[in-house]
């Protein structure tokens, strides 16, 4: 067959030259004409289907850039016919977002805390925007199911540090605690009594067999009348002379065997030396106050809640 | 082989001195490649909204400068990013969507392209200090389903923070505006923004507005988890979104 098309090719009148289409003998394929040291190169055509695609993607390149932001101009760059932008995009995106939430959302907002917690509807749905704030925001801290861990309080349980009401929890979500950035956060800090040298090692250590005896697990020295004494003078102004603490002040309570960082002596003996305190930081500036209310109402339903 | 002449491209002059000079050739691809950069890179330099300026960006102090640093090193963008896009579950999750101007003074930026872990563009000031050095410590102290690896050891190991205003200096070459005076105190203020009792806290932060002060004793001396964490503690807090325009810069 290749014979027959060389054969018709050269049967046109006068030879393949200059503007004349030759065929290769073997395959019967156009050449381009290019040829070195005899290896002449064929001159294969493009597949139809990788030519159409090939169109079809430099017109949509063209509408493309019709369409959407394309080429910059010496002050600014093309629009486009949408005037399409990421900035207004998410703004929409979000708004959007805010539209579907916004029947939930506006009933929190307006409503005052005791009233969300009392009435079924609102809880429910303020218990459910919390949870997914919290997930986001707090678990990191306080554990997924705020059961809290060694320096980060426990939200399950009674005993609140700052105050377990609807609004301590969110005056403390709002600001913080010791938190420096904010000027209304929970400020106050235990005394450092051992690094600052307002106690020595021995009184301390005699402090610390006091506060054991709040603790279940009798595993230290016996406490003694000193230690009691140095309890009351040192201790009790805060934490209160039985143990019971003062939410105003942030100083927990001894008294109900919950320890933020542990009830051994040697753990006691250390928050004495050191003083501080926990630090939180504050959300005001991060969450929106309806996403707070909804946090506070959670963390308050969560269990410990007074 | 007669027939060779014959077939020479035809209009053979120009695509035919540039298919046979190679020196000639290189030098039309460099030029028409210069073009696509001219066009992609040149109006960057230029055009307004490529260059947004906004209010409270600082350069790092010493002591973030040198955090950043201990981050460049421990290769922390291989599974971090700084980088939330304008799309509406990332900005859920991590706060408003980065701004360019947000790591202008990061040299190089730390963007990032992989997220092992979370975005942390905006990790400042949403942990305690005390928290981001359990999470360095031993990540699942706090966070049970973390993947993150312990960097224990850099809270046992000393800061070589010495040279930081010979980087500063450095940085200021590539158009960062450390002022002499910032990098004259630089190694004071690294000292005194790690320690709540060091004198001079006061200084740091009216020289870098918003620098989180650090709680260590200054008798300890300075670690690396020290710098690390001032670090993380001032990603992302820069700008004050409740008085940012989106709308004056849409693009």
């Amino acid at each position: 067959m290749s014979e027959d098309t060389f054969d018709k090719a050269h049967a046109a009148p006068g030879q393949a030259g200059p503007g004349k289409v030759k065929i290769d003998r073997v395959s019967g394929t156009p050449t381009t004409g290019h040829e070195w040291d005899g290896i002449e190169e064929l001159n294969t055509p493009l597949p139809r289907w990788w030519v159409w695609t090939f169109w079809i993607t430099a017109i949509w390149g063209l509408a493309y850039m019709v369409a959407y932001p394309a080429w910059p101009t010496l002050s600014g760059g093309t629009q486009g016919l949408f005037a399409w932008s990421s900035r207004t995009q998410i703004a929409d995106e979000v708004a959007d977002l805010q539209k579907t939430r916004g029947p939930v959302l506006d009933k929190i907002k307006d409503a005052p805390l005791d009233k969300i917690e009392s009435d079924p509807e609102l809880l429910a749905a303020a218990r459910m925007v919390g949870k997914v704030a919290f997930a986001t925001n707090c678990a990191s801290c306080h554990g997924a199911g705020g059961q809290g861990a060694k320096g980060y309080a426990n939200l399950n349980d009674d005993d609140w540090i700052w105050g377990g009401k609807l609004a301590d929890v969110k005056q403390t979500i709002e600001h913080g605690v010791r938190w420096e950035a904010d000027k209304a956060t929970h400020a106050t800090a235990m005394p450092a009594f051992g690094r600052d040298g307002l106690l020595t090692p021995e009184q301390i250590s005699l402090i610390a067999d006091h506060v054991r005896t709040y603790a279940e697990t009798p595993d230290s020295d016996a406490p003694t009348p000193a230690g009691e004494k140095l309890y009351a003078d040192n201790c009790a102004s805060c934490h209160g002379v039985d143990g019971k603490g003062n939410a105003e002040m942030g100083a927990p309570a001894l008294f109900d065997r919950v320890w933020l960082y542990g009830s051994d002596k040697p753990a006691i003996v250390a928050r004495i030396v050191n003083g501080g305190g926990a630090v939180m930081p504050s959300w005001k500036d991060k969450l929106d106050d309806t996403t707070i209310k909804a946090l506070t109402v959670y963390v308050h339903s969560l269990g410990g809640g007074q | 082989m007669s027939q060779s002449s014959q077939h020479a491209p035809a209009g053979g002059g120009f695509h035919k001195l540039l298919e046979t000079n190679s020196i000639l050739l290189v030098v039309g691809i460099l030029l028409m490649v210069s073009v696509g950069g001219i066009v992609e890179i040149v109006p960057l330099f230029y055009l307004k909204n490529t260059i947004e300026k906004v209010e409270g960006v600082r350069p790092y102090s010493p002591l973030e400068l040198a955090g950043y640093n201990i981050y460049v090193r421990e290769g922390c963008y291989t599974c971090h990013s700084q980088m939330i896009r304008p799309l509406r579950d990332e900005v859920e999750r991590y706060g408003h969507y980065s701004l360019a101007a947000e790591s202008m003074y990061d040299h190089p930026f730390q963007w990032g392209s992989k997220r092992n872990g979370p975005d942390i563009a905006r990790v400042g000031g949403k942990y305690s200090n005390d928290w981001q050095r359990d999470h360095l410590r031993s990540p699942r102290s706090v966070v049970p389903s973390s993947i993150m690896p312990g960097y224990a050891f850099l809270a046992s190991t000393p800061l070589r923070g010495e040279h930081m205003a010979e980087q500063m200096r450095v940085l200021r070459i590539t158009g960062v505006p450390y002022t002499d005076e910032q990098i004259e105190s630089a190694q004071a203020d690294l000292l005194a923004q790690n320690a709540a009792d060091a004198p001079g806290a006061a200084e740091v932060q009216k020289r870098y507005p918003n620098a989180v002060l650090g709680d260590a004793s200054s008798k300890a001396g300075v670690t690396e988890e020290d710098a690390l964490v001032a670090y993380l503690q001032h990603l992302g807090v820069s700008v004050d979104f409740k008085i940012y325009d989106d709308k004056a810069n849409v693009r």
